[in-house]
C-alpha cells in the first residue's frame, strides 16, 4: 500500500476519541502533568464529534450540592434503583462527587446555563437535569480540550491498542489511519484512554432505507470504545443492559424536558392512563423490591426506566396503542410552547424536521411516541463498559487495582460509555469520569508503572497490513464480476452492517421480535456471528471511506458478540422493557444479584464468563 | 438526502467536509462542490448546515417518513454568540422564528491554559481532588465528599 506510515512517539497520554468524556481527559492531563505529552486522536473532528455533536438542551447530572440540592449517595440511590440494583456504586460516588465542579467550570467558560430567577439556582427540569442553551456544548468543551493537548489528530479511526511486549496485560499505544490521507498512524503512549463512545446501529432500526441515519444515538458511535478494549482482552461488564427508549416517533426526539419541565404525560390511544394497569403483573416478575408503587410515592423513588417501557410496550401489544405525549395542554402557554421547540433543535434537530414535514403542531395534537431499538452505550439509563478500578477511598478490594478508571489492562483508562456499571453519567459525568482518568493517568506514569515499554517494528507492521486488507481484498477481486455490488468473494461494510443488525434484532432481542431472546435464539445466534466474523476478514473498502466503515463495522461486532454472551450467561429478565429472557422471565435476586464481567481471549477470541460481587455502600431510602 | 447542496451556492471551500462528524460531506470531483455520500448516515445534526458559510446546505427529511415541502433554516453565529432558527411547515400554517444564546463569553477567551496555572502540590495529588477543587464542587463550602463524611459504609453484597 502506497500510504505513509507517521510515528508519533514519547506520548504520556493518548486520548483515543474526545467527545464529552475525551476532552474532560485532555482538558484534566494536563493540569496534573504539566510536562507531559497529551496527544488526542479523534475519528471526526474534535468540535463536532460523538453524541453531542448537535447540542444537548440539558445537563442530566449535577448535584447541586452549592445549593443544597443532592448528595452523591442521592444520586446512587437514584441510579441504583433505575438500574434494578445493578451498579457500581464506588465509581457512581465517585463521579457524583466531583460532577458540579465540572458543570461549574462550563459556566466559566460561557456555556449558557439556565437560571431559576426566584432561587437565583440552575434551572432545573427534574431532579437531576438542569436546562441549558447547549448548541455550542461541544464545539465549548473541545476549546478546553484543544488548550491542554499537545496535538490534536483529527480524523484518525484508531483501529486497535498496541499492545507492551515486555510485559504481558500492557498497553503501549494505538494505531489507526487518517480517513482523508489513508496514512497509517501510530501512536506509542505509556498510557491510552478510552473514550471512544458507545454504540448505536447494533440492532436493526426502526428507520428504513435513506432513514437509517435517523437513530437515536449517534450513528457514528460505532462501539469503537468496546471494540478497542475487548480486542485487548480488557475485561467487560453490564455488556447485557442494552437500552431502549421511549421518545416521540421517528424524530427519536427527547421526552425528558417534556415530561419533567412541561409537565407533559403519556396515554394510550383511547385516551386512557395506562401505566399502572401494568404495574401489579409487573410486580409479580421483578418483586417488590424494584417496584413498589406506594413506597414510589412516599419517597419520591422513581420507577426503574425499563419497567416504564415495559408498561409502554404492553400497552401496545394488547392493540391499545399508539401512545401519545400530551402537549395539547402544556403548549398552550407560550413560554412552554417556546422551551418545547428549542429542546429539539438544541439536541435533536431531525424531530423539528419531522414535525414541520408532517404538519404536527404539538399545540393542536398529541404527537406518538415509540420505543427504540436497543443500544449498548455505558452513560445513559445503562451502564456497559470496562471493568474498571475505583478510587482507592471508597472501594472495595475486588474493585479496586490501584488506579480509577483503570480497566484491567495496565495503562489502558476508559471515560464515559467506556466505563461499565456507571449509568446516569450523562454528559456532564463521562467529563468528569474522563477527569478522573486522567489524573490517574499521570499518577500510573509517575509510579513509573510505565516503564520500559517495547513495542517491535514486527507489531506496527503486522496491524498496518491488517488494517488496510480490506482495499487490498476489493483490488484483487472486483474484476471478477462485471459491474455492481455482488461479488462471490467479499461483502460491503454496509452489506456486513446490514446482516449484524439483522441477527442481532432477530436473535438478541430486538425490535422486531418484541426485546425477547431465549437461549437457544442466543445459541443460534452466536453461530451465526462467527460466520459473519470470518466474512468480516472478507469485507472490502472501495476506498478509505469505506475502510472506515469497515473498521466501525468490526469494532460493532466485537461489541455485539460481547452482548451476545453476557445474555446468554445471565439466566434471568432483569431489566423487563429493555430485554426479555423468555426462558427465564422473573428476576432471580438469590444467584444473581451480582454483576456479570467477561473476558475475550485475543489470542483464541474465546469468552470467559464470571460473577463479580455486588457491594451497597449507600442505604436505601428510608 | 438528508442534507444536499444547492449547486449554485457552494464554492467547495470544505468546510461541511472538515467538519461533518459522520465523514459523508465530501467534494465531488466534477463538479467541485460538495455532496452527501451517504444519506443512510446522515444524523441530520446540522453540524454542516451550520457551518456552511455561503448557507448552500439544506436538509430534507427522511425519506422513510417525512414527506416533502418543509423547511429547518439555521444561522450561527459565533461572534455574536447566537443560533437563529426558522421552521416552515409543510402547509404554510407555522412559520417560526427562534433565537438561542450559544455562549455567554467571547469565543474561547475564559478557558484558561492550565500549562501555566501553578501546578499541584504533593497534597493535591495524593488526594482525591482534582483540578479547581474543591473550590468548584462545593463553591467553598467544605470539601470533598468521602464516605466517612457522608457517614457511609461499604455492605458486602447485601440488598439495599
Ligand atoms: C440524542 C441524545 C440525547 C442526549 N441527551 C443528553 C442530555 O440531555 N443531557 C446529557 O447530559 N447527556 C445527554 N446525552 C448523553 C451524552 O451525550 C453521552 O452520555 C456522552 O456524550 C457520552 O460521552 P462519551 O465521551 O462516552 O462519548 P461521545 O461523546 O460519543 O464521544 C465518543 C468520541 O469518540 C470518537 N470515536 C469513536 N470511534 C473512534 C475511533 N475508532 N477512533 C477515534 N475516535 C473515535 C467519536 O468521534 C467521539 O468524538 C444524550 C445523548 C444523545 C445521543
Ligand atoms: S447533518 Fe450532520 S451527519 Fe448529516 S451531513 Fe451534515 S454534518 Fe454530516
Ligand atoms: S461549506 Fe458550503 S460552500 Fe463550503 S463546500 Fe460545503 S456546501 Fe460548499
Amino acid at each position: 500500500m502506497a500510504y505513509d506510515t507517521i510515528i508519533e512517539d514519547g506520548i504520556d497520554i493518548l486520548v483515543a476519541g474526545a467527545g464529552l468524556g475525551g476532552t474532560g481527559a485532555a482538558w484534566e492531563a494536563r493540569f496534573w502533568g504539566q510536562d507531559k505529552k497529551i496527544v488526542i486522536a479523534e475519528k471526526a473532528n474534535i468540535d463536532r464529534s460523538g453524541a453531542v455533536a448537535q447540542g444537548l438542551y440539558a445537563i442530566n447530572c449535577y448535584m447541586g450540592t452549592r445549593w443544597g440540592e443532592n448528595n452523591p449517595e442521592d444520586h446512587v440511590r437514584y441510579a441504583r434503583i433505575d438500574l434494578m440494583g445493578m451498579v457500581r456504586e464506588d465509581l457512581l460516588f465517585d463521579m457524583a462527587r466531583h460532577v458540579d465542579s465540572a458543570v461549574h467550570q462550563f459556566e466559566d467558560w460561557g456555556l449558557p446555563l439556565m437560571r431559576d430567577p426566584k432561587k437565583g439556582s440552575f434551572l432545573r427540569e427534574g431532579r437531576w437535569q438542569i436546562m441549558i442553551h447547549g448548541e455550542s456544548y461541544k464545539p465549548i468543551v473541545a476549546e478546553a480540550a484543544k488548550k491542554s493537548a499537545d496535538k490534536v489528530y483529527n480524523r484518525i479511526c484508531v483501529t486497535h491498542l498496541l499492545m507492551d511486549e515486555s510485559k504481558p496485560n500492557r498497553v503501549a499505544g494505538a494505531v489507526g489511519f487518517n480517513v482523508r490521507t489513508g496514512n497509517y498512524h501510530v501512536f506509542k503512549s505509556k498510557t491510552v484512554i478510552v473514550g471512544a463512545g458507545g454504540a448505536s446501529n447494533i440492532y436493526k432500526p426502526r428507520s428504513v432505507g435513506e432513514g437509517a441515519g435517523r437513530v437515536w444515538y449517534a450513528p457514528w458511535s460505532s462501539g469503537s470504545a468496546y471494540g478497542l478494549m475487548i480486542g485487548a482482552g480488557a475485561k467487560m461488564t453490564q455488556m447485557e443492559n442494552k437500552i431502549v427508549l421511549a421518545r416521540f416517533k421517528d424524530g427519536y426526539g427527547p421526552v425528558g424536558a417534556y415530561f419533567l419541565h412541561l409537565k407533559t404525560y403519556t396515554c394510550n390511544g383511547l385516551g386512557e392512563e395506562y401505566e399502572s394497569k401494568w404495574f401489579p403483573q409487573l410486580q409479580e416478575m421483578v418483586g417488590k423490591e424494584y417496584l413498589d408503587v406506594e413506597a414510589s410515592h412516599k419517597t419520591h423513588r422513581p420507577i426503574p426506566t425499563c419497567l416504564r417501557n415495559h408498561a409502554f410496550i404492553s400497552e401496545v401489544n394488547a392493540g391499545r396503542g399508539p401512545i401519545h405525549m400530551v402537549t395539547m395542554e402544556a403548549f398552550q402557554d407560550p413560554h412552554l410552547e417556546e422551551i418545547g421547540w428549542h429542546n429539539f433543535l438544541g439536541m435533536t434537530v431531525g424531530q423539528a424536521v419531522l414535525w414541520a414535514s408532517t404538519d404536527v403542531d404539538p399545540k393542536n395534537q398529541n404527537p406518538e411516541l415509540t420505543t427504540s431499538e436497543p443500544y449498548v452505550m455505558g452513560s445513559h439509563a445503562t451502564g456497559c463498559g470496562a471493568w474498571c478500578s475505583g478510587p482507592e477511598d471508597l472501594s472495595p478490594p475486588e474493585y479496586f487495582w490501584g488506579y480509577n478508571r483503570m480497566t484491567s489492562v495496565e495503562g489502558l483508562f476508559g471515560a464515559g460509555d467506556a466505563v461499565g456499571g456507571t449509568p446516569h453519567a450523562f454528559s456532564s459525568g463521562s467529563f468528569t469520569e474522563g477527569r478522573l482518568a486522567a489524573k490517574a493517568a499521570c499518577k500510573y506514569i509517575d509510579d513509573g508503572k510505565a516503564a520500559g515499554i517495547v513495542v517491535s517494528d514486527k507489531q506496527i507492521n503486522d496491524r498496518k497490513e491488517e488494517i488496510y486488507k480490506p482495499l487490498e481484498h476489493y483490488t484483487i477481486n472486483r474484476n471478477e464480476v462485471v459491474a455492481g455490488t455482488v461479488n462471490p468473494n467479499y461483502i460491503s461494510p454496509r452489506q456486513g452492517l446490514d446482516r449484524l443488525q439483522k441477527l442481532m434484532d432477530e436473535y438478541c432481542g430486538g425490535v422486531t421480535v418484541n426485546y425477547m431472546t431465549n437461549e437457544k435464539l442466543l445459541n443460534i445466534g452466536l453461530q451465526k456471528m462467527k460466520l459473519l466474523e470470518e466474512d468480516l476478514e472478507k469485507v472490502a473498502a472501495q476506498d478509505i471511506h469505506e475502510l472506515l466503515r469497515a473498521w466501525e463495522l468490526k469494532h460493532r461486532h466485537l461489541a455485539a458478540e460481547s452482548v451476545f454472551h453476557h445474555t446468554l450467561f445471565r439466566k434471568e429478565t432483569r431489566w423487563p422493557g429493555y430485554y426479555y429472557r423468555g426462558d427465564y422471565m422473573k428476576v432471580n435476586d438469590d444467584d444473581w444479584h451480582v454483576l456479570t464481567v467477561s473476558r475475550r481471549d485475543p489470542e483464541t477470541g474465546e469468552y470467559t464468563m464470571e460473577k463479580a460481587p455486588l457491594y451497597h455502600i449507600v442505604e436505601k431510602d428510608a | 438526502m438528508p442534507t444536499f447542496v444547492y449547486m449554485t451556492r457552494c464554492d467547495g471551500c470544505g468546510h461541511c467536509v472538515d467538519i461533518c462528524p459522520s465523514d459523508i460531506m465530501h467534494i465531488d470531483t466534477t463538479y467541485r462542490r460538495a455532496y452527501n455520500l451517504e444519506p443512510n448516515m446522515c444524523w441530520e445534526c446540522y453540524s454542516c448546515v451550520k457551518a456552511c458559510p455561503h448557507q448552500a446546505i439544506d436538509v430534507r427529511g427522511y425519506a422513510d417518513f417525512a414527506p416533502l415541502g418543509h423547511s429547518v433554516r439555521a444561522i450561527r453565529d459565533e461572534e455574536k454568540g447566537v443560533i437563529a432558527w426558522r421552521i416552515k411547515f409543510r402547509n404554510g400554517k407555522k412559520d417560526l422564528n427562534l433565537l438561542a444564546p450559544i455562549t455567554t463569553k467571547p469565543w474561547g477567551k475564559e478557558i484558561p491554559q492550565l500549562a501555566s496555572v501553578s501546578g499541584p502540590t504533593k497534597e493535591q495529588r495524593d488526594s482525591q481532588l482534582l483540578y479547581n477543587e474543591p473550590k468548584y464542587i462545593r463553591m467553598d463550602e467544605g470539601g470533598l465528599h468521602t464516605l466517612e463524611s457522608n457517614g457511609l459504609v461499604i455492605k458486602e453484597g447485601v440488598y439495599y
